[in-house]
């Protein structure tokens, strides 16, 4: 077992794999997609609160977890290329911070389209969208570091440091707006939580969810290829390789 | 030289070299006095927009200005090579780098939290709330020190960082901005401040013994 | 038909919603095979480069050698 994870950290398999692997992430997630989304916006009953409106859950809530699942995915990887020295997890962390910055982009966008029929105000600095908006800029912050070290090890090393510094962060962030919200009861304080959801509005999500995972570990997969290619493009197996494809 | 006196040998040396600078002692408190004074000129000179603004202003002037002087914490080390000596020397890398922080939140923190009560009487904060700032700088700006300390020693080794450093380390130094500034304008309507107090004390607390184990391992990245 | 279009009357949410998926998991695909695509470009021209110039580099290290 341990020889097969060790033949993993081995750019060249990994790079094969990865190439084997990712279109039964990529086409799984297309067709899951398609079925939540048909079963969100048709087959699920409207919310007695929300009407319609609410369908946007099956969006919002997919991105929302991904954007926050990426980024420990991202932070386990640093930290894994950090302390065992593993090149191949630094590349997945690199990879993986781009596709997580566009799904939290998402999970606020969509959230800021969810707030206005909901409460009225395309923006509140409720714990959720507060904590997502950070997790924005740490993302952004992440990615900005890594460009600008010209050496990729260098590159690594601290951009590493970084997102195990941002995990302890994240949540420290979000429990101290819930926190405050809870000390400043009000009138001015709505009712941000989510519908109450019912089991036949449950299983679109569900799938959704499953859906977005499994387009993540798809895309990763294509990053990770690049990610390998530039870091091994010295080496006999990448020749070979490009040789063999041009 | 053991572990206890190199702490104050490194503090000891970082004080003579910045006292010789006296313009960067200044700067930092110029620009909180600066930025303090935008906001009656900007918005309203009237007392209840002041009173109501003081908490968060008087906080949020103090983190920018502390992050503003932050750039140099490593920088000139970094590239005078001294660093470097220590970094491969025999003494405690992290206990080097908490000295170093230490050295400069005294010479550019503190100064901060001394003038605190002066620039929030402009802002006509009642007593309670005066006490209650003071308390919450001298307690959060080491932490803020520290946390900035980690983008410093991250960024110290690229030449054109710009706002990187602020980038960075914002996020990080968010939940001591909101329990500082909230918690001075709790104490201000008469509220108890003990539970921002004991939180902030407790990142502080925390800080201190994490963040030299990053910052150490981040100024590490950037000499190879 | 149109009831389902308007959504109970949260149209623009909704659609706009799900538009902004759409959009955001189209550009993550172009995103990624590009980055992939690029790679793998400048490393094989820069290996084809390195065949056409090895016999040169060739020559000039047997010349060096010679000399």
């Amino acid at each position: 077992m341990w020889t097969w994870f060790h033949k993993l950290a081995s750019p060249p398999h990994f790079y094969r794999m990865a190439g084997l692997l990712r279109p039964w992430f990529f086409w799984p997630a297309v067709i899951l997609t398609v079925i939540g989304t048909y079963g969100g916006l048709v087959l699920a009953p409207p919310d007695y609160q929300m009407g319609d409106g609410f369908r946007i859950i099956y969006v919002h809530v997919p991105s929302a977890y991904l954007s926050t699942t990426i980024y420990g995915l991202m932070a386990v990887a640093a930290a894994v290329g950090l302390i065992w020295r593993i090149k191949l997890a630094h590349a997945v962390a690199a990879s993986a911070a781009p596709i997580g910055a566009s799904f939290t982009a998402l999970a606020l966008g969509t959230g800021m389209l969810w707030g206005k029929p909901m409460w009225g105000a395309y923006w509140a600095w409720d714990p959720r969208l507060t904590s997502e908006l950070i997790l924005l800029f740490i993302y952004f912050g992440y990615m900005s570091l890594r460009a600008s070290f010209e050496d990729v090890n260098k590159a690594d090393r601290a951009s590493a440091v970084l997102a195990i510094v941002g995990v302890i962060n994240l949540p420290i962030i979000h429990y101290s707006v819930i926190w405050w919200s809870s000390l400043h009861q009000g009138p001015s304080i709505k009712k941000l939580d989510a519908p109450s959801i019912t089991g036949d509005m449950l299983w679109p999500l569900l799938i959704m969810i499953l859906a977005f995972t499994l387009f993540f570990a798809a895309i990763l997969l294509y990053r990770v290829k690049a990610e390998v290619l530039d870091r091994e493009q010295n080496s006999r197996w990448v020749r070979d390789l490009v040789s063999g494809e041009v | 030289m053991t572990g206890g006196s190199i702490f104050w040998a490194v503090i000891q040396r970082e004080l003579q070299i910045a006292f010789q600078r006296l313009g960067d002692l200044v700067s930092p408190l110029m620009f909180y006095v600066l930025v303090t004074a935008l906001f009656p000129l900007a918005l309203s000179p009237k007392r209840e927009v002041l009173q109501n603004l003081a908490p968060a202003v008087l906080w949020i002037a103090a983190l920018l200005a502390l992050l503003l002087s932050m750039n140099a914490l490593f920088r000139t080390d970094v590239e005078d090579g001294s660093m470097e000596q220590l970094v491969i020397g025999p003494h405690s890398l992290p206990l080097i780098m908490l000295a170093k922080t230490v050295a400069h939140w005294l010479v550019s923190g503190l100064p901060l939290v001394l003038l605190a009560p002066l620039l929030a009487v402009t802002y006509y904060l009642p007593a309670e709330g005066v006490r209650a700032l003071c308390l919450t700088l001298l307690i959060g700006t080491p932490t803020l020190s520290l946390l900035g300390s980690i983008g410093a020693a991250l960024t110290a080794g690229i030449r054109q960082s710009g706002a990187l450093l602020a980038l960075l380390v914002m996020p990080l130094m968010l939940p001591v901005l909101m329990y500082g500034a909230r918690g001075t304008d709790l104490a201000a309507q008469g509220e108890t401040i003990s539970g921002p107090l004991y939180l902030l004390g407790a990142f502080m607390v925390l800080s201190l013994t994490l963040v030299p184990l990053a910052s150490a391992a981040a100024i590490r990245v950037s000499l190879d | 038909m149109a009831d389902f279009l308007a959504m109970g009357g949260y149209a623009e949410f909704v659609w706009s919603s799900f538009g902004l998926t759409a959009i955001v998991m189209v550009f993550n695909v172009i995103a990624a095979r590009r980055r992939l695509r690029v790679s793998l470009e400048r490393i094989s021209t820069r290996v084809a480069h390195q065949v056409r110039t090895a016999p040169l580099q060739q020559a000039n290290g047997k010349e060096a050698i010679e000399s």
